[in-house]
C-alpha cells in the first residue's frame, strides 16, 4: 500500500474509533434509560440505587405469575401477578388483553405505581420469546399443549355463560 | 487480489461487470423468492404460540438482515472510496442507498404489522425499534447529503463519510436486544449452532434471506449502470453505447 493511502487509511480508521467510542460512552451513560421496562425486582429493590417512587408513571416486563390471573366476571377488569427472579409486582388492567397473553407468558405493562407491589396499568404488551417451532414439536419438547388465543384465556372464574361463549368463539377457529 | 480487482476501479469495467452479474442476480433472486415464500406461507408448519401470524417473519427478518448487510456493504464502498479514491467505490455506494432505505423501510413496516396483533402494539420506543428506525434516517441522510451536492466527487466523499460513521449503528441494532431490556424478543437464526427455530422453518427462511440478498444485488447492479452511464456521459465509450443502441432502435 503506497504512503499516501495508508494514510489516508490511518485517518479514517482514527475518525471511526474516536465515532464509535463517543457513541459508546453516550449509550452506555443513557444505559439506564434505553432499558424498555423495570423488572419485578428492579421495583421493589431498586435499580441502580434508585427505587421508582408511589406515583410514578413506568413500564415493568414480568412474567406472569401461573395461577395468578383472576378477571372480574362482571367487567374486563384483571389481575395478575409478574415475576422475574424474585418478589412479585401485582398489575391490574382493565381492557383487552394481547391474543399471546397467558400465564407463564412474558409481558410489559404500562401503568402508575399505586402502591409499593401494585401497578395500574394502562396498556398491555405480550413479549414473545425467538423461538419458533410447530405445536407438535413444542408438545413433545416443553409440554405446551397448543392452545387457540381465543381458547387460551382461562376463564377461570367466569360463569358458564361466559364459559360456553368461549367454546363458541374457539369453535369458529 | 488487487491485480484482480484493480481493472474495475475503471467504469467501463465496472459496467461490464454489471451486465454479466444481472442476469445470474435476476434468475437466483427469482427462483428463491418463489421457492422460499411459497415453501414458507404456504407449506411451514405453524407456530405452537402465534399460529399464523408468524409467517410474516420469511418477510420481516430478511429484509431486516439484509438492511443491516447493505449498509455495511454501503460502508465498504465508502472505505475503499475514502482510501483508494476509486469513483466506482462512490457511485456503488449511492446505488446500494435507496435499495437498503427500502429494505430498512420493509423491516419496520412488516415489524409493525406483526407487532399489532402478536405484542398489541404497532410501535414501542425500545432499542431494537429505535435503532433500526435511526438506520433508516441514516440511509436517507445519506441519499439527502449525496443529492445536495452539484459536484458528484465532492457530493460522494461527504456522503462516504456519513456513511462510514453510521457503521456505529449496526452493532448496536444487533446487540440492542442482548444489552437492554426490550419488548423484541432475541436473536433466532444468528446463532449459527443452535437456531432457536423448527428446521422445517428455517429453511424457507434461509432461502428467502437468499432470495432476498440477490435481488437486491440485481437492483444494484441496475443502479450502478445507471449511475455510470449518468456520470460518464462525455466518455467515448459511452456515447459509443448510446449510439449502438440508437441504431438499434432505428
Amino acid at each position: 500500500m503506497n504512503p499516501r493511502r495508508k494514510q489516508r487509511l490511518a485517518v479514517v480508521a482514527t475518525i471511526g474509533l474516536l465515532v464509535a467510542s463517543a457513541i459508546g460512552l453516550m449509550l452506555y451513560a443513557l444505559n439506564d434509560s434505553i432499558d424498555l421496562f423495570y423488572t419485578p425486582s428492579e421495583i421493589i429493590e431498586g435499580k441502580n440505587g434508585q427505587k421508582p417512587q408511589v406515583g410514578q408513571r413506568l413500564r415493568i416486563g414480568g412474567m406472569v405469575v401461573p395461577g395468578s390471573v383472576s378477571r372480574d366476571p362482571e367487567s374486563l377488569a384483571v389481575s395478575f401477578d409478574l415475576v422475574d427472579t424474585g418478589p412479585t409486582v401485582t398489575v391490574t388492567f382493565t381492557g383487552i388483553l394481547p391474543d399471546l397473553f397467558r400465564e407463564g407468558q412474558g409481558i410489559v405493562a404500562t401503568g402508575v405505581l399505586t402502591e409499593k407491589r401494585q401497578i395500574n396499568a394502562q396498556e398491555v404488551l405480550a413479549k414473545h420469546d425467538e423461538e419458533y417451532m410447530p405445536p407438535e414439536l413444542a408438545e413433545k419438547m416443553k409440554g405446551i399443549k397448543h392452545v387457540k388465543p381465543t381458547e387460551s384465556l382461562g376463564y377461570n372464574s367466569a360463569t358458564n355463560e361466559a364459559s360456553s361463549s368461549a367454546g363458541k368463539n374457539g369453535g369458529l377457529y | 487480489m488487487w491485480k484482480w480487482l484493480h481493472p474495475y476501479a475503471k467504469t467501463e469495467r465496472a459496467y461490464q461487470l454489471c451486465i454479466t452479474l444481472q442476469p445470474w442476480f435476476w434468475a437466483g433472486a427469482c427462483i428463491c423468492l418463489v421457492v422460499g415464500t411459497v415453501w414458507g406461507l404456504a407449506f411451514a408448519p405453524q407456530d405452537y404460540q402465534q399460529g399464523d401470524s408468524f409467517r410474516i417473519i420469511y418477510i420481516h427478518v430478511p429484509s431486516a438482515i439484509l438492511s443491516m448487510g447493505t449498509y455495511v456493504a454501503m460502508a465498504v464502498a465508502a472505505l475503499v472510496g475514502m482510501v483508494w479514491q476509486w469513483r466506482t467505490a462512490y457511485m456503488t455506494m449511492i446505488a446500494m442507498a435507496p435499495i437498503g432505505a427500502v429494505m430498512t423501510f420493509v423491516a419496520l413496516f412488516t415489524g409493525a404489522a406483526w407487532g399489532k396483533p402478536m405484542w398489541g402494539a404497532w410501535w414501542v420506543w425500545d432499542a431494537r425499534l429505535t435503532s433500526e428506525l435511526i438506520l433508516l434516517f441514516l440511509y436517507v441522510g445519506v441519499i439527502a447529503l449525496y443529492g445536495a451536492f452539484e459536484d458528484k466527487q465532492q457530493a460522494g466523499k461527504a456522503a462516504g463519510v456519513m456513511a462510514l460513521v453510521g457503521v456505529v449503528n449496526i452493532p448496536i441494532i444487533h446487540y440492542s436486544v442482548e444489552w437492554w431490556n426490550t419488548l423484541h424478543q432475541g436473536a433466532t437464526i444468528s446463532k449459527f449452532d443452535n437456531p432457536s427455530i423448527a428446521p422445517e422453518m428455517l429453511w424457507p427462511l434461509l432461502i428467502n434471506l437468499l432470495g432476498f440478498a440477490l435481488f437486491i444485488g440485481a437492483v444494484t447492479t441496475i443502479r450502478l449502470r445507471n449511475e455510470i452511464v449518468l456520470r460518464e456521459l462525455h466518455r467515448p465509450w459511452v456515447q459509443a453505447l448510446a449510439q449502438q443502441r440508437l441504431e438499434k432502435e432505428a
